[in-house]
């Protein structure tokens, strides 16, 4: 969904009630800052930076706790992202079983090289360290889809199809 | 969870993220149109996995000699499963025999993990037709001092990874003086090689629940979170619907006339530190999750600066079967220190990998041999790995040691959460040990120096001493490197690099360039 700033703001207002409605007298709505980032990242695949401002005011918190907070955690991004996402996971287990291989495989052979946008925007490849699937590595996420096993026949099955989406 | 069809055969296949990741849904679909045009009535029940991974998609029927495996099944396996009279139980190469029969699960030990893969994970109905909430009502007879007594009698250890005792904890929570208290379970289970967490809130939400429900009443918390991984969807969805359910039945919430308490489930935001407590709870707080000084201890100060009582996933759901069966029954299983069963992962380049639940006690080597099968690609067992990114990758020839706290750390090594990864004989534990520096580099929080820039000082020393140059001065910067990271960190992230790091150099210097770190210097002059 485009970024619609109405739209955040209304979600900001009902992320906050939320957690402020859980927490009763005690604790502090500043707690509301995380849950109110995944609505945002959730809804529109991204944050817009210029609602940094809006977010700090409601909670009662700096401007520079909010940037403190979008710039630490891996999962945000204040960019635009391509329309499909592999997270592939490169820790240990998955290294047993030759992920490195799959990496290596993606960026030769498909031209997504992981951690930058490609070029065709309709996949990016996100490194991802653990996914709980260690029994059946090498493991991976696409979108929200998990994927066990993964073999090269599995990646090209799936970049084919991303491109096929996109057309 | 149930896909109703009738009131046939009851057919079970996994919904678990790992069975899911290997085709689980495919095969279910594939099951349902099979039945629908040769006509016949079936019950679909999506349960939660056996953690049996190598044989998912493992599907069972319900007979009357017990339930039948077939796996692993892929759609075009199901055909012919039909035509073999599957739903009776019938002969095919996919036959696995009576479920709890399988020589691999008939071996564990199952107390946390006796129902996940069994029952429907979001009917409160069968929870409670397997004993579920039999240890919440003792709980609420023996009241919060006796609960107390029963965990410290039970000599449960927290099953995050640093084993401190649980009753312990709770007693220092239960006795603190303030208005609000909380309490906090952690599951941003970010070790490689573990997945218990996740397998059992997607397969057995409700023991977690229960579980944190008694902490609760036994510490006097009013609120409660459950800080799940954002990896890990799945887990989220199955917590989220299982805590709606919990407070329809008044279990939580207003309903509950025992004591207020509610639960909520937080997300995380993929950062590795947030395993660790106090960075969990300042994620929880809406900051970056940065680690805070000890003391004061979360279980004084924690949430919000209250009373913050804070366990892993395990903790809580082995709380259930020890209010039910007394902290003694828990405590004759294990050995020495470690009382009680753990939920072992076999993961990595294993054939046989999964959830292995059995009392402390049994050899490395049995559980990665016997129980593992040896490696997955047939080559020989190099290295095992033991306790996540931050454990010690041990030699084939240190195997024999018992899976027990203390033994691990007599031999320099930790159990940890109980991940244990298996490399073949292709591994390079140079890059091993250059790959546990970057991932300190990736994720520490910033806060300590050693940390924040001593792995990255690591990685560009690994890289020379690879490179062969001026190793030998190189290797002894690494080793001083790990004594200050692990000196000078607050947590276990810069604390304990040092032993997948050193563990590597120490019983693999061939793959450093050197015979042996210790006469290294004596070898080149």
């Amino acid at each position: 969904m485009k970024w619609d700033d109405q739209k955040a703001s209304a979600l900001i207002d009902s992320v906050h009630a939320e957690v402020a409605a859980f927490l009763g007298p005690d604790g502090t709505t500043a707690s509301a800052l995380l849950p109110i980032l995944q609505a945002l990242q959730a809804n529109f695949g991204y944050i817009d930076t210029n609602i940094l401002p809006q977010i700090a005011e409601r909670l009662n918190i700096s401007k520079a706790e909010v940037h403190g907070a979008l710039s630490f955690y891996h999962d945000f991004r204040s960019q635009p992202g391509a329309r499909h996402k592999l997270k592939i996971c490169r820790a240990e287990a998955c290294q047993s079983m030759g992920c490195e291989d799959l990496v290596d495989y993606l960026a030769q052979h498909h031209g997504l090289i992981a951690d930058e946008s490609s070029a065709l925007g309709h996949l990016q490849i996100e490194n991802v360290y653990c996914l709980g699937n260690c029994g059946l590595a090498p493991a991976a996420l696409f979108d929200e889809r998990p994927m066990g096993r993964v073999d090269r026949q599995k990646i090209d099955a799936l970049v084919q199809q991303t491109r096929e989406i996109l057309s | 969870m149930m896909n109703e069809t009738g009131s046939g055969v009851r057919i079970f296949v996994s919904q678990d993220s790992s069975a899911l990741s290997v085709g689980a849904d495919e095969v279910a679909d594939a099951i349902h149109r099979q039945a629908q045009q040769r006509q016949i009535n079936i019950t679909l029940i999506r349960n939660g996995s056996r953690g049996l991974f190598w044989l998912e998609p493992l599907i069972e029927i319900e007979t009357q000699k017990g339930r039948i495996a077939y796996g692993p099944v892929s759609v075009k396996d199901v055909a012919s499963l039909f035509d073999a009279g599957f739903l009776q139980g019938g002969a095919h190469p996919l036959h696995l025999g009576v479920t709890e029969e399988i020589p691999w699960l008939k071996r564990q030990q199952r107390l946390t993990f006796a129902r996940t893969g069994v029952i429907d994970p979001l009917s409160l109905e069968d929870y409670c037709a397997h004993q579920g909430l039999k240890g919440l009502e003792r709980a609420y007879q023996l009241g919060p001092k006796a609960i107390v007594d029963s965990i410290l009698d039970s000599g449960l250890r927290g099953r995050g990874g640093a084993g401190f005792p649980a009753g312990l904890k709770w007693r220092t929570v239960q006795e603190a003086q303030a208005d609000h208290k909380y309490i906090v379970c952690n599951a941003d289970e970010g070790d490689s090689g573990t997945f218990a967490d996740r397998l059992l809130m997607e397969g057995d939400p409700f023991v977690l629940i229960e579980g944190m429900i008694i902490a609760a009443y036994a510490v006097g918390a009013s609120r409660g979170f459950i800080y799940i991984r954002s990896e890990y969807p799945q887990a989220i969805e199955v917590m989220r619907k299982a805590i709606e359910i919990a407070r329809a039945n008044n279990l939580l919430g207003s309903g509950n006339r025992h004591f207020d308490f509610d639960l909520e489930i937080r997300v995380g935001a993929g950062a590795y530190i947030c395993g660790e407590e106090t960075a969990l709870l300042e994620s929880l707080e809406g900051r970056r999750g940065q680690v805070r000084a000890k003391p004061p201890l979360p279980a004084l100060k924690g949430l919000f600066g209250q009373p913050t009582l804070v366990n892993n996933v395990l903790t809580f759901a082995a709380v259930p079967w020890i209010l039910a069966h007394g902290g003694k029954a828990y405590a004759d299983y294990g050995m020495g220190k470690s009382r009680g069963t753990m939920p072992f992962q076999l993961a990595g380049n294993l054939r046989c990998t999964g959830l292995f639940e059995t009392a402390f006690g049994m050899s490395l080597r049995e559980i990665v041999i016997d129980v593992g099968g040896g490696t997955a690609s047939g080559r020989a067992v190099r290295a095992v790995q033991v306790g996540g990114p931050l454990g010690a990758y041990l030699p084939e020839t240190m195997l024999d040691v018992p899976l027990d706290y203390e033994a691990m750390l007599a031999i320099k090594a930790m159990l940890g959460h109980g991940g244990i990864v298996v490399f073949d004989d292709t591994v390079d534990l140079a890059q091993q040990a250059r790959f546990a520096f970057e991932f300190c580099t990736l994720e520490s929080c910033g806060k300590c120096t050693p940390c924040r820039i001593g792995s990255r000082r690591g990685v560009e020393t690994i890289d020379k001493i690879v490179k062969d140059i001026d190793r030998v001065a190189n290797i002894e910067l690494i080793t001083d490197l790990c004594t200050t990271m692990t000196d000078g960190s607050l947590c276990a992230l810069g604390g304990l690099t040092h032993l997948p790091v050193m563990s590597a150099l120490t019983h693999f210097p061939q793959d450093f360039g050197i015979a042996n770190p210790s006469h290294s210097r004596d070898q080149e002059h």
